[in-house]
């Protein structure tokens, strides 16, 4: 039996960044949102016991329960797709604040050349420098037009930083000034100074100071606790939803949020959604959310997993490369990275936050000539000081044993002497790259898994070998007395923790035929629902995702908004 | 180090009961036979205890809620050659990292509770990840007899019996993948123990593990501080008494 509920204008299925961005924004303008959310209510008071390095970080205590519902990955279409049985290559949110809860909070915009990338790498190097099986694609959208959104988002989370010198052109500067500085980011500061390249600091969503945002929040500066990645902030210095938009939207009383309410499925009839279907966990009951409009707010494989569920939109085919959903999955490449032993410093490397850091963006995007080399894009370099927590953290050189009293006085000798630079590669889609429902293994309610279809190619270990090299460049330059650098990429494995930056499957653009959604994150092929999140992006940049998910969302937020008013199709 | 790779032969049927009595009768015939099962308890024969145990106050979280006896000196043993006591400070042992891992073994984490474990299972490639049906404590159960079995084929004694040397050969062969055993990888089995040594040395003492914080010391690790802003840009490297999260109990 299902309970049939009254009808709503808006349901929003997850309540992260997306889905807190896009309550916020609607109920301000006195639309009646009912937010979904399948994990709990989190608050600032939940996170007193925070610094619990095993809890947190080694146990995923914020992190979805694998046991209800993963995914299926393999290297290829040649091998069986098996689950991700346990964590390890990337992460997925739980809760209230979603991913943005135990996020780090680096917070970049793409460059003007991400959201234009096929026509301006066919414009200053000719169609054959791109692989005949690379789906790169427009965005459908220009960083011009994204620009206020960017704008809009840095100013609700309170961004810290100071401009990119090699970015896109900025309205207005970060509504609040850099993090501090550390020995360790005047080092690379210094030495990419002295290299000719243009350092800036990371643009961290960890306040510098006390900030009060345009919706009239308030929050503390960050303390450099340390505490940053898979934690949430007891301090609520560090932006989330749940300490910026959900109060905004839960104060003008037309936002309903219910937690422990897990969706199946998105109704439709006729070309329209007409609301979703879920299970109250706490009872098992099974609900009817009618409303005029739908928008999918979860993690990039609910998105499409809801999508293929519930049956609406074309899949992807990877024979002919027809459909779209589940097309241009892509991720991120940043074992591209070197670590310098220094013998005679010691640092305090136990210190830090989740933003606290340096970069260069000469070799980000189409920074600098790809003539002569062997890849397209690129990514940043960074040095970042997130706080060197023991139980993950033991550097030891390469050559040197992995146990016993060799590891021991290695991994106590060199925890506070050594630096690493890390790359945040950019993760271009590919043809045989996808994502669907799996034939075999199902969630706990019976529902089929998502299935992966990934691996790193040529493209991917040209990219982190090139990265590699200039890391190690800059720690000599550092003065570093030993350095690791990584040699060879590897096959892609799910298993090593690497980066949570998982993209597409729901990708924006400006043809139908190529794409799920336009540039207000509106599907093509049902106008009242919206999919929003990094499952719109047509390929990964040589960034953090989160400023570009946030910008779309306020996007996807103005766009729900002239539906509601207009109907049809929207136009840019 | 957060990672682990136990990988599961499952193209083996599992343990079939005689071959599990089998290997119990080996493992415990060869080191604890006649009921004197407390002779070999280290903790009453190292020579330092004594002395230590009448300056503290008895610690009653040090009791065991999953191993026997005989697997618990057995990882005991295996986890000081991991992380062993040398001229820095104290090893495994000293640290408490067994208790802290039969601990952890008794709980959500020696259950998988939170991971996929649902059929059908299949041999997958390594980059898939673990695709066994065991669980942590079942591996740790298989897996310390299998150290046992090992011994006493390679050197006609139970594990702790051997030399440090010898201990390490165990575990290098382990590690390695040369040990020939059909339940559970060798290897898989090395990295979770070698993961949960360095978990119960250095999680906060909350857990079993870390004694007095003993683990952080060894590494100038301050623990859980709430501040660091006065630190962050400081050229001199700061030595900072450790905080646990006792301490930051009302």
């Amino acid at each position: 039996m299902t309970k049939k509920l009254p009808k709503t204008d808006v349901v929003i299925v997850g309540v992260g960044w997306g889905g807190g961005i896009i309550a916020s924004e609607l109920t301000k303008q006195g639309l009646k949102v009912v937010g979904l959310e399948k994990g709990q209510e989190r608050e600032t008071e939940d996170y007193y016991m925070a610094h619990d390095e095993l809890r947190y970080a080694v146990r995923y205590e914020l992190m979805q329960d694998l046991s209800k519902e993963t995914i299926t990955f393999r290297g290829n279409e040649k091998m069986r797709a098996l689950p991700m049985r346990q964590y390890g290559s990337f992460l997925f949110g739980d809760g209230v604040g979603g991913a943005g809860v135990h996020w780090n909070g680096q917070t970049f915009r793409f460059l003007p050349y991400d959201f234009e990338i096929r026509s301006k790498t066919i414009e200053r190097y000719g169609k054959g420098k791109i692989p005949a099986d690379m789906t790169i694609q427009d965005w459908g959208i220009t960083y011009d037009e994204i620009e206020p959104y960017y704008d809009k988002f840095e100013k609700m989370a309170g961004i810290s930083g100071e401009e990119n010198p090699l970015g896109g052109k900025r309205s207005d500067k970060y509504p609040t000034g850099p993090m501090l500085h550390s020995p360790q980011m005047k080092m690379f500061k210094e030495a990419t100074e002295k290299l000719k390249y243009h350092p800036y600091t990371i643009p961290s969503a960890n306040l510098s100071e006390p900030y009060k945002n345009p919706d009239g929040i308030s929050r503390a500066a960050c303390q450099y606790c340390a505490f940053c990645e898979r934690f949430g902030c007891e301090y609520g210095a560090k932006a989330d939803p749940v300490v910026t938009v959900i109060p905004v939207a839960k104060n003008t009383g037309k936002f309903d949020l219910r937690t422990h309410s897990w969706v199946r499925r998105v109704l439709h009839k006729d070309g329209q959604a007409t609301g979703v279907l879920y299970t109250d966990l706490t009872t098992g009951e099974e609900i009817e959310q009618p409303a005029d409009m739908v928008v999918l707010t979860s993690y990039v494989f609910n998105n499409v997993k809801l999508l293929l569920n519930s049956k609406i939109g074309r899949p992807y085919d990877p024979a002919s490369g027809k459909g779209v959903i589940g097309k241009n999955y892509a991720y991120q490449i940043i074992k591209g990275a070197a670590t310098g032993f220094f013998e005679n410093k010691k640092f305090n490397n136990f210190a830090g936050a989740g933003a606290l850091g340096m970069v260069i963006d000469d070799f980000n995007g189409d920074n600098f000539d790809h003539s002569n080399v062997n890849f397209l894009h690129g990514g940043y370099l960074s040095l970042t000081q997130t706080g060197k927590r023991p139980i993950q953290t033991n550097p030891i050189p390469s050559d040197s044993a992995t146990w016993g009293k060799e590891f021991k006085q290695n991994s106590l000798k060199y925890i506070n002497r050594t630096l690493s630079i890390g790359a945040m590669g950019a993760s271009l889609p590919y043809k045989q790259h996808y994502l669907d429902l799996d034939p075999m293994y199902k969630d706990a309610f019976g529902d089929p898994l998502i299935r992966m279809t990934y691996g790193f190619r040529d493209q991917d270990k040209e990219l982190a070998k090139f990265t590699a090299t200039k890391a190690k460049e800059i720690l000599q330059e550092m003065g570093a007395d030993k350095i690791d650098a990584m040699d060879e990429l590897g096959p892609y494995d799910i298993t090593t923790y690497q980066s949570t930056h998982n993209t597409g499957g729901a990708i924006m653009g400006a043809d139908p035929e190529t794409s799920a959604v336009n540039n207000y994150s509106q599907m093509w092929d049902m106008e009242n629902l919206f999919v929003v999140g990094a499952s719109s992006f047509p390929h990964n940049s040589g960034y953090n995702p989160t400023d570009t998910v946030g910008a779309l969302a306020y996007r996807a937020a103005e766009g729900v908004v002239k539906y509601s008013k207009d109907g049809g199709l929207l136009t840019s | 180090m957060a990672e682990d790779n136990n990988k599961e032969k499952i193209d083996q049927e599992s343990l079939s009961r005689r071959k599990f009595l089998r290997n119990s009768g080996f493992a415990v015939g060869g080191l604890a036979v006649g009921g004197v099962l407390g002779s070999v308890i280290p903790w009453g024969t190292d020579e330092k205890e004594p002395q230590q145990a009448a300056n503290e106050t008895k610690n009653y979280n040090h009791a065991l809620m999953n191993f026997n006896q005989v697997e618990f000196q057995t990882v005991e043993a295996a986890t000081e050659r991991i992380f062993p006591e040398d001229e820095n400070g104290p090893g495994a042992q000293a640290l408490g990292v067994a208790f802290y891992i039969d601990h952890q073994l008794a709980g959500s984490y020696g259950f998988n509770a939170r991971d996929y474990m649902n059929p059908p299972f299949f041999h997958g490639e390594k980059t898939q990840g673990y695709q066994g049906r065991l669980k942590r404590r079942e591996i740790f159960k298989i897996g310390i007899r299998e150290m046992q079995n090992y011994s006493h084929s390679k050197y006609k004694k139970g594990f702790t019996d051997l030399t440090a040397d010898e201990q390490d050969t165990v575990l290098a062969d382990f590690a390695d993948d040369k040990v020939n055993i059909t339940t559970v990888s060798a290897s898989g089995f090395f990295n979770l123990l070698r993961s949960m040594t360095l978990e119960g040395v250095y999680s906060d003492p909350l857990y079993g593990g870390n004694k007095d914080m003993q683990g952080w010391k060894l590494r100038d690790y301050p623990g859980d501080q709430m501040n660091y802003t006065q630190v962050i840009e400081s050229e001199e490297f700061q030595q900072i008494e450790p905080r646990s999260l006792r301490d930051h109990m009302q």
